[in-house]
């Protein structure tokens, strides 16, 4: 398969569950990542599983207890646990020992900047470390509820209780604070560093025009969104939470704002997991029930990966070149797909 | 909710005034030798003298929802540290959340009620309160978190029996029951209880809703209590010596029906009920009997937040009575009770 192809027939959906290579994990998975070449599928305690395009899986002790969270830029692997350690993981497997908590507090969130730096939370307090080793740290009000990287410079977005403090490590200034009543979890910038969308607690999304912090309301999940993926060229969210893939519109300059999401492959179950692919307008979506499609974004053309049955999937995600997608439900049960 | 319940991780609050004796609660089932394993989540670390990876440090958090309704407060840090234990599944058998001595349990409940992915994988199985015989009558009148958690709690530990007197204790004891007649109590000296007496409860499950009676007297009580049943709480003398309060701000109303209720009135009362007067119930259990329903309808509820589900059929020769308990702050007696009789079919 070099190209989407959903086929003729729309009665019947077109179906490329023979071309998945499976893949058993044997662990609870919590999320799907790339490392090269090789799928890296973090386990909810203690190991990384890495698969080759062969599926041969070789797994790396990364954390002595559960892992809390986990970032990758497609070179390393950057995840906090319970037992107050943040770890690295390269391709070649190597693990490397980023920082430890002296009162092995839980290290909740983490982030990657292109440049080398990271970011990770333990409490109330953000840290950040340059590419160049130093070390800072920045204290917001409540529990960290997500970090994200701004696109351009160092500057991170520290989301919390009622809002998100934007922080630049390396200047004097005090932080901008984004305020927005309730529970901020997740946040992510928009590719071209225009808007910023928070996941909040409650099954909404939030977010503010960069430029004038105008804010977006989204809203209308059933459930909590816990998965957000940018479209290749960054001109749609595409969000789980619903029984379909909520994609927002941000090609323009307002964003959503005064806008209906597209609503793309609808199934009797919950999305749990997006991932859109890293060049064409396509994206995966992984179901509660098991199921996963991939979808094309223009028309909602759909290609079943995988059918439905099994625990809810818990990661899905693509290779730089966008060759190979990588996913694992909540069971460990896992497998690639190459285009 | 039942088939599925057993699966659920069962998490116990354990709340307190400063100093009536939580920790020591809290290491004597650590230490017990019970064969089981408990994750903790604690406010302050180091207070526990065991070494145990499963104790999590929290910072009570008491987030509002945005739903424009005051009293509905979760525990933002709970739904983190839940939602983060869940990855160690298997590796304990149940969960204990300690609150600072101040805390309102309300905002822990809730998070069972509110929080989708909480409910998917644990539940509250009793908010436990620990006090102390000698000085809860004096904090009951200067410390409205002291009379908060005593009017939440599904059992009471009074602890520190040995500092007090006969009288006094029966004292605490009449305080304790001017606000919650309905939690089990016991009493103790250094927190020493059974755990299966505050562990497994069972307190939030439907299915074990079997009755709402008061839980007057217990053990080691001499007296006889054949007592009316119909009982209102206020001062009056039961003929056993036992003196009774009546608290000011606080207090439980019980409402009971030999007749059965209309459900298209009932349920919308109840809905209203606790819809405009929920900032002031902190806890609501009914059992009812509906007109054309063979089967027991349970409820209860936390604040504005209510649960209720077909229990199971009425037994051959069972009275079908229905009977509900509020418990709660300067409740509306009249308005309730006017309420309720109009929900009662004629």
């Amino acid at each position: 398969m070099t190209q989407f192809d959903p086929g003729e027939n729309s009665a019947s959906i077109a179906s490329v569950t023979d071309r998945v290579r499976p893949v058993r994990i044997g662990a609870p998975v919590i999320a799907a990542h790339f490392l090269g070449e090789n799928a890296a599928f973090v386990g909810a305690e203690e190991n990384v599983f890495l698969v080759s395009g062969q599926g041969e899986v070789t797994p790396a002790a990364v954390h002595g207890g559960g892992i809390l969270c986990a970032a990758s830029d497609g070179a390393r692997l950057v995840m906090g646990g319970d037992d107050g350690r943040l770890v690295s993981l390269d391709a070649k497997g190597e693990v490397t020992l980023l920082a430890t908590d002296a009162k092995r507090r839980w290290i909740d969130n983490v982030a990657l900047h292109p440049d080398g730096a990271f970011a990770w939370s333990v409490g109330k307090t953000a840290f950040v470390r340059s590419g160049r080793g130093e070390e800072k740290s920045f204290d917001v009000p409540s529990t960290v509820g997500g970090l994200a990287f701004a696109p351009k410079g160092l500057r991170l977005a520290i989301a919390h209780y009622n809002g998100v403090t934007l922080w630049f490590p390396n200047m004097v200034a005090t932080a901008e604070v984004l305020e927005w009543a309730g529970s901020h979890l997740a946040v992510t910038f928009s590719p071209d560093n225009k808007f910023l969308v928070t996941a909040m607690h409650e099954p909404a999304l939030h977010g503010w025009r960069l430029a004038d912090s105008r804010h977006m309301r989204m809203t209308g999940y059933p459930g909590r969104v816990r998965s957000m993926s940018w479209s290749a060229g960054g001109k749609a969210l595409a969000t789980s939470g619903a029984d379909t893939v909520i994609l927002w519109p941000f090609g323009s300059k307002d964003g959503p704002m005064g806008k209906e999401p597209a609503m793309l492959a609808p199934l009797q179950a919950r999305v749990s997991a997006v991932a859109c692919h890293p060049k064409q307008d396509i994206l995966a979506a992984g179901y509660s029930d098991g199921t996963i499609l991939m979808v094309r974004i223009a028309d909602g053309a759909e290609i079943l990966v995988r059918k439905n049955g099994g625990a809810q999937v818990a990661g899905l995600a693509w290779n730089s070149k966008g060759t190979l997608l990588a996913f694992a439900a909540e069971d460990g049960d896992a497998g690639l797909l190459e285009l | 909710m039942s088939e599925l319940t057993s699966q659920k991780i069962p998490v116990t609050v354990l709340t307190g005034y400063l100093g009536a004796g939580k920790t020591t609660l809290l290491n004597r089932i650590l230490s017990e030798n019970h064969g089981k394993k408990y994750a903790v989540i604690v406010n302050e670390f180091g207070e526990i003298g065991i070494d145990n990876d499963l104790i999590i440090g929290a910072d009570e958090e008491v987030f509002e929802m945005n739903n424009g309704c005051v009293c509905c407060t979760v525990r933002g840090d709970l739904v983190r540290i839940l939602e983060g234990l869940m990855k160690r599944k298997g590796k304990f058998d149940a969960i204990i959340v300690e609150t600072t001595g101040l805390a309102d349990p309300a905002p822990v409940a809730q998070t069972f009620f509110v929080d989708e992915d909480v409910q998917k994988n644990a539940r509250l199985d009793a908010v436990v309160t620990v006090a102390d015989a000698k000085w809860l009558s004096d904090r009951l009148k200067d410390a409205p978190e002291a009379k908060n958690q005593i009017a939440f709690a599904d059992v009471i530990v009074l602890n520190k029996t040995d500092l007090v007197s006969k009288a006094e204790l029966a004292e605490v004891e009449a305080r304790i029951r001017a606000i919650n007649p309905y939690a089990k109590l016991h009493r103790t000296e250094r927190c020493r209880v059974a755990l299966s007496d505050v562990l497994e409860r069972g307190a939030f499950d439907l299915d074990r809703i079997l009755e709402l009676e008061p839980e007057f007297l217990e053990v080691g009580d001499d007296h006889d209590h054949h007592h009316d049943h119909d009982h209102h709480h206020h001062d009056h003398d039961h003929g056993h010596g036992l003196k009774h309060y009546h608290d000011e701000d606080m207090q439980s109303l019980s409402l009971r029906s030999d007749k059965p209720l209309d459900a298209t009135k009932f349920m919308p009362w109840l809905q209203n009920l606790v819809a405009s007067e929920g900032q002031k119930i902190l806890r609501s259990k009914g059992i009812l009997a509906f007109s054309d329903d063979d089967d027991r309808y349970v409820f209860q509820g936390v604040h504005m937040m209510l649960e209720g589900d077909h229990q199971r059929a009425w037994k051959e020769g069972e009275p079908r009575e229905s009977r509900l308990v509020f418990i709660g702050r300067e409740l509306p007696e009249q308005i309730i009770r006017d309420g309720f009789e109009r929900c009662i079919t004629t």
